[in-house]
Parts: structure tokens; C-alpha cells; sequence
């Protein structure tokens, strides 16, 4: 560009600041809590980007999307430019923008942020997505069909990722959705105010422009096999992303009652279901008045956000282990917070008690303290004898974790582990030929943007195992893709040795 | 060869009204009429903002690739189906089938209990016994004879067939609990009973058969959102156990079920689907549209429904 290169005393020292909806307001409504950047302020976080030649950025990315090569195309007022660079890693910025926890990922490794506050390349990488929803860009690359036909198997992160890529790579894809709409936890699980359900469908309008078809209201394993799908439907190869979804109990007494449910039938009824319109929408969602959430991870946040916008009183997080030990992102907890949350960390329920009426009156609770640490290298909670105490609320929602879905286990032939996840090798491929899977129903519940990198591995195995060549229009990633998973040069070879 | 492309929506081929309330509606689906296999569910949305009612699956014919739902005119969601599900009309949404079939096979004779709309999914199942080579006693308990639908398609699947009405109007008067007994008079080798039914009919079946220590299966319809085991809300108390109704059933084991648990859970939205249903029902009055069948919606005295009917659902 011929300009002057930039360094750390020359890059603008404070990172732009995002607006946000004033958390009185908010608490009040299901709109956007971070409105995004304008034009300027994006204009202003790019130039604090000081374009690493060998940047870290890159490889701390899921998916290696080429950050600064997309920054510095915004600060070439190339806005066209920077989303053509983002869609080649990533076709769904809008949402990753959004929802990956970037503060452990690329802008973790950032090199400004060694000695100042990271370059905010999560809001940067929003942006651009929300400019090309905005301008109605898409990218459709002229495709040289491969006339090979993959089937893909739940339409969340993982399977989205995984279809825009064989796309791509000219494949005829068809992702089926048990659900009415596709999107899986994009959908039915993150609420509108972090992820509104209209940016999710653009991204999926532009999957429908790459070809991919969605076939809603099809439930593999039970309408027909991923044994069929291989062998009548003439799939050549199929992805599995179906998740891990389904919520684990409390195992308490009390856990049936009438005012206790899961994280995910609250996210679902509301978000999906739009029970938030009841009775507009047929689906109702009745909380109590005081709602205790038991968890602390990114789930239970959401519900806790979610109870306080459908009009609850009071929020209570509860959790037995302390602030340092929860697993929700700080940014979450921090909103939770702001909005009116109260957290009681180190509380541990051990029984619901009923109101007479099949509902909830109290939880009986302990306290807890921390103890050595234990398998997850967190400080194991210990109860605190004799300190048994009644919590009043008489709503509580479990958000204490998932496993996996059943179903493909119930109907395939696929080797599962103990937990019941599907069994890969460091390919994604199953123990079936041509079947690979991927995201939350191989490695257990993690984030979406894993989730689509797992999405990215396996259309690469895929292309390899139906020895696709990588086309013209999967490239352009440049630098560094490959190199976190080891992928281009090897991929072609590999090729090579299957068809010797 | 199967074809994976069901189109949009999902076409209603035939519909019939069985009485004011309750109706069968045949859906175009080849797929499903394929994997369809007795015991199993879908379900289904009637429009874009509709619920995801559960309903069991009552017929499938593979042949002409359509699958018959019964269905209770009792809530918001049903009524309103009664009144927009005409034939050449469509679904918005179908999606099954779901949970886990019932085991058909390895027995000599079986009792297929069905109850008021419980009769509508306990017919695949007899079928499903006969064409396994059992011998199948069907025993269908209706309130009053006008009710009884279907009582030729079980005379052609079953060897004895015992009808029960609480009026006795027709057949025997007395419970299917009655019938089941009299059954276990007249046959003293019978390897499991099933029944399905409102689960109060359900839990009388369990503890009539209980004494006698034959093993008895029972079909929960539990509130639910998804039906893949991701919500949760179908969770039933099975013994010591915690099963999701969606994807460890809906066959329980009918002695170990705990009933009262699932009834408690059934009128978890009680007061929400009273206030869809009159608002429902108010918009009805108030718009002038054009109902074919109005008897169910018009009846003034709009109570309450049932959730324990409406958890039939088909």
C-alpha cells in the first residue's frame, strides 16, 4: 500500500468502544445489547491493526479466517474486499462476529494486545457481516459441479460450515433440520439479543444462493438412516452435526415439579417458538416470579437474560463453584450482571421443595468452599458442613450441561464411546466409510465457532475422500490456512495416495 | 429407493370426522408412511406460529404413502386444526416418525387395550402383533356408543375384540380395566398387555394386570417441544429413573411408570392454554370466516380443556 508501517506507539492506543443499549432499556426488550460499530468508529479499530506479517491472529482463529489481510481492506475502505476475505474462511461473520469468544481466540494471541487492549476483531469481523446483510452481498463463486451429492445431518454451525464448503467445492449438498427452521442452536438457543434470528436466516439465505439445499422437519435416524442415506438416497458421503443437546438433570429430588425446566425448553419456547408472543405465538413460556438459574456457563447467562426480558422479578444465579471457576464468558457475566442478575456463587441445591400446588416454593441449598483441584483443573467444591439453608424462588431452570443426542446412536450402526458421542479419527471420519461427524456430537458441548471449524475439517476430509481437488474458489484464504490443521498441500497428497 | 423430497408443507388427502370433536386427518408423507413403525409419533405444526403438538401415529399405508393422524378437538392448537385442516389443505410442519417402536414380535397373545382416542394409535399395534403371528384380544373402551370409530379395522387385525362403554350403549358397559380383566379370565397365558389411553385409563390397566404379574406396556404423551431430547419437558419418573418420553419411549413399562407424577406435569400450562383457547374462541365470534365444521368451536360452553385428554393427542 505504500504507506508508512504502523507500529505500537502509532496506532490509535485505546480500543474503539462499542455502544450498547443502556441496561435499564434493555432488560426490557429482546433488540441488540451491542449495537456495533459505525462506519468511523470500524474505520478507527481497523487502523489499531498493525498487519503482522507472521500474525498470530490467524492460527488462534477456528477456522483461519485471514485477519489482517480483511482489516486492512477496511481501512482501504475496500469493504466489499474485506467480506470477500472473511467469507473465504468463514461464510457466516454475522454470527461468528457475534458469538465467538474471541478474548480466547484470535484477539487472546493478538500481538497489540501484549502491550495494549487487543484489536476488537470480533466487532470488526461484525461489521463486515453486517455490511454485506446490509448491502445484500453475496458471494457465489462459479462452481464446476463434482457431481458428488453429500448429505448433511443437523443445519447448526457445524453443519452450516461444513455445506457452504463442499458448495464450494462443487457438491450438491442437502442439509437436513429436524426442527420447522434451519439454524439449529443459532436458532432455537442463542436469544435475539445476542444473535437475532434475522441475521441468522440472512446467512442462511446466502448457504441457499451457494446451492445448499435445507430440507426442514426431517428427523434422520427415524425418517430414514444414515445407513439409507449412503445406500438409497445416493448421498456420496455425509456429515453429522447433530449436537449435544440433550440437557442433563439435576438428579434431585423435586427436579420433575412444575416450575422446573430445562435451560433449553426456556431458550426453545422463547426463542424459536416465539413464545416471547404468546399468545400471538401459540407457545406459552409462564416463569415465576423470582427464577433461580443453577449453572454459570453461556446457557444459563442466556436463560437468566431471557426470565429477566419475560418480565421475572428477580434473577438468581446459582452455582457451586466461585466466580473464577464459571465457564461463561466474562462478557456474558458481565451483561447478566448489569442487567440485574444476583449471583450466589458456591451454592450447591441438593432438593426442590414444593408449594403444595405441584410447583416450586424454595430450594434447599449448601454452601460450599473450594478444595484441591480436581479433573477439569478446577478447584473441586466441597459442602460446608452444616450450612443447609432454604432459597426462596419459585421458578428454577437448570442450565448444568448437555450430552449427546441419542437418536443417530439409536438408529446407526456407528461406534460411539461411552458417553454416547460418535467415535472419530483425527479426520472426522466415522467407523463407517464415507460418514464423518463433527462439532458438539464428537467432542461434547463447546462453542459454535468450534463447532464450524469442525464443520471446515470435515468438508476437507470429505473433499479428500471423494478426492475433490480444491477449486479456485476455495482458495483465497492465503497465508496461513492449513497450517493449524495442517491441511492444503497434505490434503492434495493424500488424495494422491487413496487413488494410488 | 426412497424419495427424500416431501415438498412443502404437507398435503391433507382425506379427513374424517369421527364426532364433534374428534377427526382423522390422512397426510401425504411417503417417507414417513415407509419408516413408520407402530408406537412411534410425529409432530406437527399446523401454521408458521402454531405449537408442536405431539401426536401418535394412528395408520400408515405404505402403498399410497400416507399417514393417519387422530386427533381431539380440546385446546387451542386442536380446535383450530378442526377448523383449517380441510382436504387439499397442508400442514406447515410434520416431522417424525419419533421415538423408539414398539417390540412386536416373540409373542403368542397379546392384549391391545385403547381407550376414548387412545384407540386411534393402539391400532397399529395390533396389526403389528397379528402380522407377527400373535394372537391379539383388542379391547376398546369408548364413553358412548356414538363415539366408536374403527371397531371393522380392529375386527380385521384382532381374534377376539371386547368393547366397553361407560353407558353401555354398546358392548359391555364398564372401564377397559373391566374388559382386561375379563379378558385374563378367559386366557390364563397372555405375555403382555398394552395399553393406551388418558393416563388415569392407563394407570387403571397397570394396576388391573399388576396382581397378575403380566408384563404391561403403556404409551406416554407427555408435553413436549422438540421430541428429539433436547428440551426435557417430556421428562417421566420411571421407577428410580429419569426417561425422556421423546427418545427413551413412548413405551414405558406400565407397572413402573409413575402416573401421577406425569398427570401432575401434564397441566403444567394449564392457564396459558385456557387463555390461547379464549382468545381463540373470542376471535371466532368476533371474525365471520367461514367454518366448515363448527359444532366443536361453537359449543358456548368453552371450558377448561383437558390436558389428560389432550396428552391423547392421537
Amino acid at each position: 500500500m505504500g504507506k508508512k508501517k504502523k507500529t505500537i506507539r502509532s496506532i490509535p492506543q485505546q480500543r474503539t468502544p462499542v455502544r450498547e443499549q443502556d441496561a435499564r432499556v434493555r432488560v426490557k426488550n429482546f433488540d441488540e445489547v451491542n449495537c456495533g460499530y459505525s462506519l468511523e468508529e470500524a474505520l478507527n479499530e481497523a487502523e489499531r491493526c498493525l498487519l503482522c506479517p507472521d500474525p498470530d491472529c490467524v492460527a488462534g482463529c477456528p477456522v483461519n479466517i485471514n485477519i489482517p489481510k480483511f482489516i486492512e481492506a477496511i481501512t482501504a475502505k475496500d469493504f466489499r474486499g474485506a467480506y470477500n476475505v472473511v467469507t473465504a474462511s468463514n461464510l457466516l461473520a454475522a454470527v461468528c462476529g457475534r458469538v465467538c469468544p474471541q478474548e480466547t481466540q484470535c484477539e487472546g494471541v493478538c500481538v497489540v494486545g501484549e502491550s495494549l487492549e487487543p484489536v476488537a476483531i470480533g466487532r470488526l469481523e461484525r461489521w463486515v457481516g453486517d455490511q454485506a446483510i446490509k448491502e445484500k452481498w453475496a458471494n457465489v463463486p462459479y462452481v464446476e459441479p463434482s457431481g458428488f451429492k453429500v448429505g448433511i445431518v443437523g443445519s447448526g454451525p457445524a453443519g452450516m460450515a461444513c455445506a457452504a464448503d463442499l458448495a464450494k467445492a462443487g457438491c450438491e449438498v442437502t442439509v437436513y433440520e429436524a426442527f420447522h427452521q434451519a439454524g439449529g442452536v443459532l436458532k432455537y438457543g442463542i436469544p435475539d439479543f445476542r444473535l437475532p434470528n434475522a441475521v441468522v436466516d440472512a446467512e442462511i439465505e446466502n448457504l441457499r444462493k451457494l446451492g445448499v439445499k435445507f430440507e426442514c422437519n426431517t428427523l434422520v435416524g427415524r425418517l430414514f438412516t444414515i445407513e439409507q442415506m449412503r445406500d438409497e438416497l445416493g448421498f456420496d458421503a455425509v456429515f453429522i452435526g447433530t449436537g449435544a443437546g440433550y440437557p442433563s438433570m439435576l438428579g434431585i429430588p423435586g427436579d420433575t415439579l412444575n416450575g422446573v425446566l430445562s435451560a433449553n425448553e426456556l431458550l426453545t419456547r422463547c426463542n424459536l417458538m416465539r413464545a416471547k408472543e404468546f399468545p400471538n405465538y401459540d407457545t406459552p413460556l409462564p416463569l415465576g416470579k423470582h427464577v433461580a438459574v443453577i449453572g454459570a456457563g453461556n446457557t444459563a447467562m442466556d436463560a437468566m437474560r431471557v426470565s429477566l426480558r419475560l418480565g421475572a422479578e428477580k434473577v438468581y444465579c446459582i452455582y457451586r463453584r466461585s466466580r473464577a471457576e464459571c465457564p461463561a464468558r466474562a462478557e456474558e457475566v458481565h451483561h447478566a450482571e448489569e442487567e440485574g442478575v444476583e449471583f450466589h456463587w458456591l451454592t450447591n441445591p441438593i432438593e426442590i421443595l414444593d408449594d403444595g400446588k405441584s410447583g416450586v416454593r424454595a430450594m434447599r441449598c449448601l454452601r460450599m468452599e473450594l478444595g484441591e483441584p480436581d479433573d477439569s483443573g478446577r478447584r473441586r467444591p466441597i459442602p460446608v458442613p452444616g450450612s443447609e439453608f432454604e432459597f426462596e424462588t419459585d421458578q428454577v431452570v437448570f442450565a448444568i450441561g448437555t450430552n449427546a443426542n441419542p437418536i443417530i446412536g439409536q438408529t446407526s450402526r456407528l461406534r460411539l464411546n461411552q458417553r454416547g458421542y460418535i467415535e472419530t479419527d483425527e479426520t472426522l471420519a466415522t467407523s463407517m466409510a464415507g460418514v464423518f461427524a463433527g462439532g458438539d456430537i464428537v467432542t461434547g458441548a463447546a462453542t459454535v465457532i468450534e463447532a464450524m471449524g469442525a464443520g471446515r475439517k470435515a468438508a476437507r476430509s470429505i473433499k479428500n475422500y471423494l478426492r475433490i481437488r480444491d477449486s479456485q474458489a476455495d482458495n483465497g484464504d492465503g497465508v496461513n490456512v492449513g497450517t493449524f490443521f495442517g491441511i492444503d498441500l497434505r490434503e492434495r497428497n493424500f488424495a494422491r495416495v487413496r487413488a494410488a | 429407493m426412497v424419495d427424500a423430497d416431501p415438498g412443502p408443507g404437507f398435503k391433507i388427502l382425506v379427513r374424517e370426522d369421527f364426532s364433534d370433536v374428534t377427526y382423522s386427518l390422512v397426510i401425504h408423507h411417503p417417507l414417513m408412511a415407509k419408516a413408520a413403525r407402530p408406537g412411534q409419533f410425529v409432530i406437527v405444526m399446523s401454521h408458521e406460529s402454531g405449537e408442536r403438538v405431539p401426536l401418535t401415529i394412528a395408520d400408515f399405508d405404505r402403498a399410497k404413502g400416507t399417514v393417519t393422524l387422530v386427533v381431539q378437538a380440546v385446546g387451542k392448537s386442536t380446535k383450530e386444526m378442526q377448523q383449517i385442516c380441510q382436504v387439499g389443505t397442508s400442514l406447515y410442519g410434520v416431522v417424525g416418525p419419533m421415538g423408539v417402536p414398539s417390540p412386536l414380535a416373540g409373542k403368542k397373545k397379546v392384549v391391545c387395550v385403547g381407550g376414548g382416542l387412545g384407540v386411534a394409535p393402539i391400532f397399529p399395534q395390533a396389526r403389528g402383533f397379528k402380522e407377527n403371528g400373535a394372537y391379539v384380544i383388542g379391547i376398546l373402551g369408548f364413553r358412548t356408543k356414538n363415539l366408536i370409530f374403527w371397531e371393522d379395522k380392529f375386527r380385521a387385525c384382532c381374534d377376539e375384540l371386547i368393547l366397553c362403554t361407560d353407558d353401555g350403549s354398546a358392548g359391555m358397559k364398564g372401564f377397559v380395566s373391566d374388559g382386561i380383566k375379563l379378558a385374563i379370565e378367559g386366557h390364563g397365558n397372555i405375555d403382555e398387555v398394552v395399553a393406551i389411553g388418558p393416563p388415569i385409563m392407563m394407570k387403571a390397566c397397570a394396576e388391573t394386570t399388576r396382581p397378575h404379574a403380566i408384563k404391561t406396556i403403556v404409551s406416554l404423551n407427555p408435553i413436549m417441544v422438540d421430541g428429539t431430547g433436547m428440551c426435557g419437558g417430556c421428562r417421566v419418573k420411571i421407577g428410580n429413573e429419569i426417561k425422556f418420553a421423546c427418545v427413551d419411549g413412548p413405551d414405558f413399562d406400565g407397572h413402573k411408570v409413575d402416573f401421577n407424577d406425569l398427570m401432575m406435569r401434564l397441566k403444567r400450562y394449564a392457564e396459558e392454554e385456557k387463555v390461547a383457547l379464549d382468545r381463540w374462541s373470542e376471535n371466532c365470534r368476533m371474525t365471520q370466516r367461514t367454518r366448515p365444521v363448527l359444532k366443536g368451536a361453537e359449543a358456548a360452553d368453552l371450558t377448561l380443556p383437558d390436558p389428560f385428554e389432550d396428552a391423547l393427542g392421537g
